[in-house]
């Protein structure tokens, strides 16, 4: 039988069919078939709502929208807003007593309605301090299932089948790293949860682990059986004191049930986890730096010919997978490779890299309305994701640009908004997925700024272990720095531009491999702000201090602040001369243009050009 | 605590819906404050605090009061939901302690939602 | 000095060099610096050289070779506080404490850093002191905040 879109619950009850229930149940199912509906709404009688008060009541399904006191006359209109163009009928909603206006559903909240929860299946719904409630909500059931209706190669050829890719960076097909670490020679082998999340600007990892810690031990319980693990290692950033309390909770309590340990659910199969934590070093995400860290060595990273799927951790066989990649795997055990793949872009039935499947979290922050950890179905528009869940730019600003992937990632302009967010695209227009940082940027924020923050972040964390890392990243950030103190010349696009190929081409690992990646795309897709800052020495959006002259309007500062002497008194370089009623005058020889009189004066007579 | 078998699992389950999802004899309201680093430095605390001092004060039994995760809406922070047993749940955000007692007066003990604190009723769609 | 508590930690963490990140976490945590003395101990009951020793300390920014503040003041910088204005904040902190980034003030009161995302970037712009978090700073919250942890005069009020 075909199911219904729609089912409409008409109640029946004794006190509506006082109200003429039935008459509108017949008169709804005339106007549906009106409409051509009838195979998509179905009608249906009730027994009794409880709230006769209210009759005729109504309740659409599966959105659960209540209606009350429908009349005959209402439904021609409700048939065609409602059924019809998909809006639901305000006037004929219920409005609890002492209410202005309904309260909207959470399915009606675009920042919720537009995601896809399945590595956050359980955020905000359990208690993560308890075990018990995350098994509530199903946690450890995929173990279960693998454990004593699956082999381990089975278990990894769901994993490959589902597409499933890297969630930390670098995309790599999760069912091959398995596949590769199972057949690797040498024992023990070690299962690694990468909770290192370093990029400034992410922040789903924490999230994830914050709100449901088993989603990742259990990801990991599945990962170890599949390759043949008894070891595993959550590595954890010093800088998340919260999460990794929770986590220590979290391998207790499921020490104390078994699920880690020997002989978990009486199977024979053995698993422990040890949490480690990380001393702040960005490039310990990378996974060479962080096996080295947990060795106790300085987190630098090696070559990659060598695999870390064969010689990892202590150089036995290793598989490490992101917070974000292990809380996943149980939902495609439980749910199957077909129901993942249905989600997304792409075509991984025959090659692994073909498609992204699934959901990806992106920490939606920057200059947007709603910030927060969306998931959100791979595929998705950078337009949906910014303007539908995140609410647009605030303040009536015009939107610029939005950043992805983090320092390995690039700037995105307006004119690629309609692009499809998957692994390949944003590769293709220069940035990267990367943890899934989205920062979005308005007409107040400097292209040529924003590039050498990035740069200044990973020049700043760059380990030193490869000349071309350290000291090309080095020359790129003294050349932007001179840029946006005025003192550019017209060759360093070029010299920006070759730096930028040769860092990416000579380093060892990804940090130097990526680096250049926010220089580039700044350069690619906002060229011109690059020009204006070199040659008028002026920055467009008055970031660059540096650029900027800052001047006092007599005319505001004496009728509208009366000479408050706000900036006169922080002004850190006394550089403001004035008194009470008498206009300030900032003295441009003294001005070191730190900016503060602009922040401070309330009332906008600091004018900056 | 021994091992937990497999058949165990069923078992919580069960048990964990009797205790959490308002069933007969478990409670008729349950207040989630959503914990997460977010919430906490926005303010969680203080309403976890709050809601405390009232269950404490009039010695409330019959209410479930408990934490969360992060329920990403991290601009509106901090967040609590108010479920009562047979409705659905009330999401309220930009929480003090002034406005979760409000709350705790007029929809827990007095049944009415809290409109302007209010952000939405019912849960996420999941997959 | 002091090593009652350097005793309990390597007992907590193990004697072994694998061990050797933890407990100079747990160092840096409880003497809020790595001092030669410890190290020293450290470098013997671990069986690790000093050099070793020196070589960690300097790599990840966790640890400091100096005395650090009894408030450690940090300024998120990360990519969303940067768009929302954590410079100027930093600066108004630096200019309030009299201090630079990564200096201490001569009191030992206040340390004062640039960190890279604390993952709260809906509430950009971050500071931490220790272990309290202040989100959506404003240039005006700074004396505000600062004052909770000193009896001294911080800063310029009114702004």
């Amino acid at each position: 039988m075909k199911p219904y879109r729609i089912n409409l619950m008409v109640c029946a009850g004794t006190g509506c069919v006082a109200n003429h229930s039935f008459e509108i149940k017949k008169a709804l199912e005339d106007e549906v078939k009106k409409r051509g509906l009838e195979n998509e709404v179905q009608v249906v009688a009730t027994g009794c709502n409880g709230f006769c008060a209210e009759g005729p009541l109504m309740v659409v399904q599966p959105e659960g929208i209540f209606y009350h006191q429908v009349t005959i006359k209402d439904i021609p209109h409700l048939v065609e807003e409602h059924f019809l163009k998909g809006r639901p009928v305000q006037k004929l909603m219920y409005v609890p007593p002492d209410a202005k206006a309904p309260i909207p559903k959470m399915s009606d909240i675009s920042f919720f309605n537009r995601q896809m929860l399945i590595a956050l299946r359980n955020r905000g719904l359990i208690d993560p301090e308890k075990i018990d409630e995350a098994i509530g909500r199903g946690a450890y059931s995929a173990l279960a299932k693998v454990l004593t209706a699956m082999t381990p190669p089975e278990v990894v050829s769901l994993i490959k089948a589902s597409g499933l890719r890297g969630r930390g960076g670098g995309g790599f097909p999760t069912g091959i790293k398995w596949e590769t670490c199972r057949k690797a020679h040498g024992e023990p082998k070690y299962i690694i949860c990468n909770a290192d999340e370093g990029d400034p600007g992410a922040f789903m990892d924490r999230s994830i682990i914050e709100g449901d810690p088993h989603s990742v031990l259990e990801g990991m319980l599945i990962g170890a059986y599949a390759i043949g693990s008894h070891h595993g290692y959550i590595y954890i950033r010093q800088e998340y004191p919260l999460a990794r309390e929770r986590l220590t909770i979290a391998v207790q309590q499921a020490r104390e049930y078994g699920l880690l340990g020997d002989n978990i659910f009486g199977t024979g199969f053995q698993f422990d986890i040890k949490v480690a934590r990380g001393a702040g070093a960005f490039v310990c995400g990378e996974s060479t730096a962080l096996m080295a860290s947990i060795e106790g060595r300085v987190g630098e990273p090696r070559a990659k010919y060598i695999h870390t799927v064969e010689h990892g951790l202590w150089n036995l066989p290793t598989c490490l997978n992101n917070v974000e990649t292990w809380a996943t795997v149980p939902e495609i055990i439980l749910k199957g490779a077909e129901w993942f793949t249905s989600i997304g872009t792409g075509d991984v039935s025959k090659n692994p890299w073909g498609g992204s499947k699934g959901t990806k979290v992106f920490s939606l922050t920057g200059k947007v309305k709603n910030t927060g950890l969306v998931e959100v179905p791979m595929g998705i528009t950078l337009r949906e994701i910014i303007y539908d869940i995140g609410g647009g730019i605030p303040k009536g600003k015009q939107f610029k640009s939005v950043q992805t992937g983090g320092p390995s990632g690039g700037f995105l302009p307006a004119s690629l908004l309609d692009l499809q967010v998957d692994y390949e695209q944003l590769t293709e227009a220069g940035s990267m997925m990367g943890s899934g940082g989205m920062v979005v940027m308005d007409e107040d924020n400097c292209m040529v700024d924003m590039a050498k923050y990035f740069l200044a972040f990973t020049q700043d964390e760059s380990c030193g272990k490869c000349t071309p890392c350290r000291e090309g990243t080095m020359r790129m950030l003294e050349t932007l720095e001179r840029i946006t103190q005025g003192k550019g010349r017209e060759e360093d696009i070029q010299l920006l531009e070759d730096l930028s190929q040769f860092v990416m081409d000579a380093s060892l690992c990804a940090l130097g491999g990526s680096a250049p990646n926010p220089v580039l795309t700044s350069l690619r897709y906002f060229r011109e702000e690059y020009i204006t800052h070199i040659r008028d020495k002026k920055c467009p959006a008055h970031v660059c201090r540096e650029l900027n002259v800052y001047t006092i309007d007599p005319g505001l500062c004496v009728t509208k602040g009366h000479g408050c002497g706000v900036c006169r008194r922080q002004c850190p370089e006394n550089a403001i001369t004035g008194e009470k009623n008498v206009a300030h005058v900032v003295s441009q020889e003294l001005c070191k243009k730190c900016g503060v009189c602009y922040d401070v004066c309330k009332f906008d007579a600091v004018k900056v050009a | 605590m021994p091992n937990i078998k497999i058949e165990d699992l069923a078992r919580i389950q069960e048990q964990v819906r009797h205790t959490t999802l308002l069933r007969e004899g478990a409670g008729r309201a349950k207040i989630t404050v959503h914990m997460g680093t977010c919430g906490i430095s926005a303010g969680a605390r203080k309403v976890m605090d709050a809601l405390l001092k009232v269950f404490e004060e009039r010695d409330i039994k019959d209410i479930i009061l408990t934490t969360s995760g992060c329920a990403g809406l991290c601009s509106r922070e901090p967040m609590a939901t108010v479920e009562i047993a047979g409705q659905a749940p009330v999401k309220y955000v930009d929480l003090t302690d002034t406005k979760i007692r409000e709350i705790f007066e007029r929809h827990v003990m007095g049944g009415k939602v809290v409109t302007e604190y209010a952000l939405a009723y019912g849960s996420e769609r999941t997959h | 000095m002091d090593t009652q508590n350097l005793e309990t930690i390597i007992r907590k963490r193990g004697a072994h060099p694998g061990a050797l990140i933890e407990v100079l976490l747990d160092v840096q945590e409880k003497y809020r610096y790595l001092p030669p003395e410890i190290v020293e101990k450290v470098s013997r009951e671990l069986t690790v050289p000093a050099s070793w020793i020196y070589h960690i300390a300097t790599f990840y920014n966790a640890f400091s070779l100096q005395p650090r503040g009894r408030y450690c003041v940090s300024v998120c910088l990360g990519t969303a506080c940067h768009v929302g204005g954590g410079v100027k904040i930093l600066e108004k902190i630096e200019r309030d404490l009299r201090v630079k980034r990564g200096c201490t003030t001569t009191d030992l009161d206040f340390s004062l850093d640039e960190v890279h995302c604390l993952g709260c970037c809906g509430l950009a712009p971050v500071v931490t002191v220790n272990e309290d978090l202040y989100g959506k700073v404003d240039l005006s919250h700074v004396p505000r905040i600062l004052k909770k942890y000193t009896t001294k005069k911080v800063g310029v009020e009114d702004a």
